[in-house]
């Protein structure tokens, strides 16, 4: 296991380096949420209703933002062939790699999301929900981006084909996501039931993504 | 030396690109202490062999038996690839990137003592992307000796190296062939150290 922490410990590193720009994705965050309650009005019951929904609309986005360079950096210098050549199967290199994605590009969303949620007047218990939900369900983002990632590892520009492949199929972790909250703010409505699904999601795509990625990107070699 | 059971033996090996056949029924056979050098014009397939030893491609035919210098046959883990990219991070120092690669392949060498056999001692904590091109090949050239492994890979390795360069390569090579490693460069120009063996491609050869 040697190797998987290492390269956790590197992509971490060069994601707080100098030019990297980590921190892109909470700007990116901050700009739409900061953008909404202008675009929105002042109504304040408006945007406490909507709230939770735009946080996790706005993680949804920057996530995607860190996701096209996940692999590609590595393509582009030769680095992921070289990585290949350790031992540790292309799965684990995967996983690896996620797991730096959403530490340097998830997490800071999540401990960003308080402060975001001020300016959508979002309540203590949505806000707490909200939290739980991206939480739970963030790592299925991270993962089914993985795959996009792979797919468009050799595509000049292929952020924007990224998102057109990545976007529709985490829409029922987008679903589940707000459906939990609501659950958990709105009485009558079923908050433990989503969870789970969310919770299934990301064990599924931690389960099944790596492989599918491993897939496109030896596809990529050519 | 004498004992080393290194070898390396390709078989009938081909291999298709972009629905191209590069090359058909090639062999070769390379043993401990020898470099082998791997000639041809440009589109010979010189890279796609190097990469097909790698792993990094699959043979659509022919096989490829490695033996370690004590057996085993985990040919993966057991070689170094140059390749035309020198995969060094921007946004590392000097000392980060080979620091990470030793890491990352379980290596024991000393990172300043591979910094110093390469030229760039005393470089260490400068920033990568303040390097030539020139000195990248170096660094990428460090990461071999900070981390021993029997088989070299080395594609096009005197490309952006000047003459001082090219000296440290093969001193680099005859030391790595004294041990008994094998290497096996793909080259247009003279290698610096003195090949065993000449495996001379051509375009269309199938």
């Amino acid at each position: 296991m040697t190797p998987f922490f290492t390269l956790v410990r590197r992509d971490v590193a060069l994601a707080f380096s100098a030019g990297s720009g980590a921190l892109l994705g909470v700007m990116f965050f901050l700009i739409v949420i900061v953008a909404l309650p202008l675009g929105i009005g002042p109504d304040l019951n408006l945007l406490a209703r909507l709230g939770p929904a735009f946080l996790w609309i706005g993680v949804l986005l920057s996530t995607l933002l860190a996701l096209d360079r996940l692999f590609q950096a590595d393509h582009d210098d030769g680095a992921l062939d070289l990585l290949t050549l350790s031992g540790l199967p292309l799965e684990l290199l995967v996983l690896a790699k996620c797991l730096a994605h959403w530490l340097t590009a998830v997490v800071p969303l999540i401990v960003a999301a308080p402060l975001m949620g001020l300016f959508l007047n979002v309540s203590p218990t949505a806000l707490g929900a909200t939290i739980l939900t991206v939480l739970v369900g963030s790592p299925a983002l991270t993962m089914i981006g993985a795959i996009g990632a792979a797919l468009t590892v050799t595509v000049r520009r292929g952020s924007l084909l990224l998102a057109i492949l990545i976007v529709p199929l985490t829409l029922p972790v987008l679903i589940f996501g707000i459906g939990a909250v609501n659950g958990a703010v709105v009485d009558g409505l079923p908050f433990r039931t989503p969870l789970l699904l969310l919770l299934a999601a990301s064990l599924a795509s931690v389960a099944i993504a790596p492989f599918a990625a491993a897939a496109a990107l030896r596809a990529a070699r050519g | 030396m004498k004992d080393s059971r290194l070898s390396l033996v390709g078989e009938g090996l081909a291999c298709r690109r972009g629905g191209r056949t590069v090359f058909s029924d090639l062999g070769f056979a390379v043993g401990a202490g020898e470099l082998m050098a791997v000639t041809g014009p440009n589109g010979a397939g010189k890279s796609t062999l190097l990469r097909l030893i790698a792993g990094l491609l699959a043979p659509i035919a022919g096989r490829l038996d490695y033996q370690g210098p004590a057996g085993g046959d985990d040919l993966a883990g057991a070689l170094h690839y140059v390749g035309h990219q020198d995969a060094v991070k921007s946004g590392f120092s000097v000392r980060q990137d080979l620091a990470f690669w030793t890491g990352y392949w379980n290596g024991r060498g000393d990172i300043d003592a591979a910094l110093d056999a390469v030229g760039l001692g005393g470089l260490g904590a400068i920033p990568t992307a303040a390097l030539s091109a020139g000195q990248r090949r170096r660094l990428a050239l460090a990461r071999t000796i900070a981390v021993r492994r029997p088989v070299w890979l080395l594609d096009e390795p005197t490309a952006a190296l000047d003459a001082a360069g090219e000296a440290m390569l093969g001193t680099l090579l005859d030391d790595h062939l004294e041990r008994g490693g094998m290497a096996i460069a793909a080259t247009h120009q003279t290698l610096p150290s003195k090949p065993a063996k000449t495996l001379a491609l051509s375009v269309g050869a199938a």
